[in-house]
């Protein structure tokens, strides 16, 4: 059976209420190793998301069309994740080309979207909760923004951190895992208003 | 059985498309056009296809730039001045720049690649580089781990370096690499013989050079050289010397040695060559004969591991300690040390506390 969610409802669930990162807590690695500065997180983010959408649709797309009618299901996980690390090489190569200076600050995480188990994540909940093509691309491009939100949040948590009075034992990663504590947990407060299965 | 099969067959086809994919959008998105490289204010101009780097472009057009890493961004010694075209200064590359290198443009070649046209300045020296092609005339084994390895230049037939200089070694495609890469190797012999020169090159566990070096090349074989490189040589004055050499690190030292003997520069000097035990000395005789032409010259050859059937009674441990033992005041010497990183490090610390000033500290890393 079809999830009964219209497509709006599921792209504003998996930004806000049900945020992949900080509800699910899938893609933390990138979250928080490239949180440091605003405008190279939200370059991640915009990466993230695009990797997301396109893959949610061509992964369901892989799903539906390929491996549901071969009886092949039991092969998705191959499946999705060869499809998104050929995806995140083509990004590789339009931000190459088109923003060097991105491609340069990313440097080695870019090909780490591949192994963002968000973007893994993502592709495997559209399959267990049974969404159509729409909410499948709603979902996927939500849930890309939603990790913007968060990793663009963080980052400026963090640049206003470099300012602050933080104890030498929790400088760096110790303070930044408590702030995506904190925000994970003023998250919580919207997740009974939208279930997403 | 026939899910299996159809489950590779579909997953190939899924991978086969999308390798087609890739390959398509490869050739849309890396090519760059021709991009023009000028030198030195238009001395050099060439076109050239745009997203190579700019250390293998410079190559492929008869450039030499030193390097000693074959282009990893780890040696730090490919650097040239761009005034123009390179983008902005990549993280590789800072660490090996200082303040006043960052400012004027520096960069390290190997890192640029080349997007548009793009103008730099390198120094005039450095057109003297040329690739020679030579032939290996003797491969002899020196110690269990490290050969010679003798060549004779064909084109150009002559080479001018100064001793202590080192030249780039090009190891072809073969079983241990998809591709031709370049290592850094010193010249060992004597600068007034022209026209052939002599390697040291010690086997390293699963290097792609010395693996190629001990278990493929035959005399005979044809190789291709760049050089010469590098600012460790001599430098003219009257100042007591002190060589350190560790293991192929013997190399530049000897073809100093040989300068000295040949040019009759007799200045004191000593010179100290570490390795493990007896079996790794190397160049015994040679240096017996540079002690007879240079009366000033000390030989003390130091043992770290000296085995029982060496019979060894000279200098035991590491060979900064038996410097250690013997200098009391540096402040009127000069050093040469070439070998591993390690010893280098240690010695330039060592010499550095007793007296002997940086500058007069000269070095090759074989690192
Ligand atoms: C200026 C200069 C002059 C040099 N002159 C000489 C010379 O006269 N004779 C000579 O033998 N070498 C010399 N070297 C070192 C030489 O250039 C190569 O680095 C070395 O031969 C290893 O190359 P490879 O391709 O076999 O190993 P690679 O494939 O480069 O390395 C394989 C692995 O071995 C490690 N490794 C590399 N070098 C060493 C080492 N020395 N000891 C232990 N581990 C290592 C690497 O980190 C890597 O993990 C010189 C280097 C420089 C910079
Ligand atoms: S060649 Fe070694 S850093 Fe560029």
């Amino acid at each position: 059976m079809e999830s009964s969610l219209s497509a709006p409802i599921i792209f504003f669930a998996s930004i806000f209420t049900n945020n992949i990162l900080l509800a699910n807590f899938l893609g933390m690695c990138s979250f928080l190793a490239i949180s440091r500065e605003l405008p190279s997180a939200v370059g991640l983010g915009l990466a993230v998301t695009f990797v997301m959408t396109c893959t949610t649709a061509l992964n369901y797309l892989v799903y539906h069309y390929l491996l549901v009618p071969f009886h092949l299901v039991h092969f998705r996980f191959i499946a999705f994740i060869i499809v998104i690390a050929a995806f995140v090489q083509l990004v590789e190569m339009v931000i190459d080309r088109y923003s060097p200076r991105l491609y340069v600050v990313l440097g080695v995480f870019l090909p780490l979207i591949t192994v963002n188990c968000a973007i893994l994540g993502v592709c495997l909940f559209m399959v267990i909760r049974k969404y159509n093509f729409v909410q499948s691309v709603a979902y996927g491009f939500g849930g890309g923004l939603g990790w913007m939100l968060a990793i663009a949040a963080l980052a400026g948590i963090r640049e206003k951190l470099k300012k602050a009075p933080i104890p030498k034992a929790l400088e760096g990663p110790g303070i930044s895992l408590i702030v995506a504590g904190l925000m994970a947990l003023s998250f919580m407060a919207f997740s009974g208003m939208i279930q997403m299965g | 059985m026939m899910t299996l099969l159809l489950g590779l067959l579909a997953l190939s086809g899924l991978c086969a498309l999308l390798a087609l994919l890739l390959e398509a959008a490869n050739t849309v998105f890396a090519d760059y056009g021709p991009c023009q490289v000028s030198i030195n204010e238009g001395a050099k101009e060439f076109t050239v296809k745009g997203g190579g780097r700019l250390l293998s472009t410079l190559m492929d057009h008869g450039l030499f730039i030193p390097s000693a890493c074959g282009g990893r961004g780890s040696c730090g010694l490919c650097k040239v001045k761009v005034l123009e075209g390179a983008g902005p200064i990549l993280p590789t590359e800072t660490p090996y720049m200082s303040e006043e290198e960052l400012r004027n443009g520096i960069r390290l070649s190997c890192q640029v690649r080349i997007r548009r046209n793009i103008r730099i300045e390198i120094p005039e020296a450095f057109f003297l580089i040329k690739e020679y092609r030579t032939q290996v005339i003797s491969l002899k084994p020196l110690t269990p781990f490290i050969k010679e390895v003798h060549l004779k230049l064909l084109e150009p037939s002559e080479i001018v370096f100064k001793p202590g200089q080192f030249i780039q070694f090009q190891v072809p495609e073969y079983p241990g690499s998809s591709e031709p890469v370049y290592r850094a190797y010193s010249i060992a012999s004597p600068a007034r013989l022209k026209t052939e020169i002599k390697l040291v090159i010690t086997r390293v566990e699963r290097g792609i050079a010395t693996t190629y070096v001990h278990n493929f090349l035959k005399e005979g074989d044809e190789v291709l050289i760049n050089g010469p490189y590098g600012d460790f040589y001599l430098r003219h004055s009257d100042r007591y010397m002190i060589m350190i050499g560790t293991g192929s690190g013997l190399a530049p030292l000897m073809s100093i040695l040989y300068q000295m003997a040949d040019e009759h520069i007799d200045r004191p000097c000593t010179l100290y060559f570490g390795v493990k035990s007896r079996k790794d000395l190397f160049y015994q005789d040679e240096i017996q004969e540079l002690l007879q032409k240079l009366p000033r010259l000390r030989y003390v050859p130091v043992l770290s591991d000296p085995l029982p059937e060496d019979h060894w009674d000279g200098e035991t441990g590491y060979v900064t300690d038996a410097v250690a033992r013997d200098v009391t005041d540096g402040s009127q010497m000069e050093a040469y040390l070439c070998g591993n990183p390690l010893m280098i490090n240690a010695a330039v610390k060592l010499l550095t506390a007793k007296g002997v000033t940086e500058d007069r500290i000269f070095f090759d890393k074989f690192g």
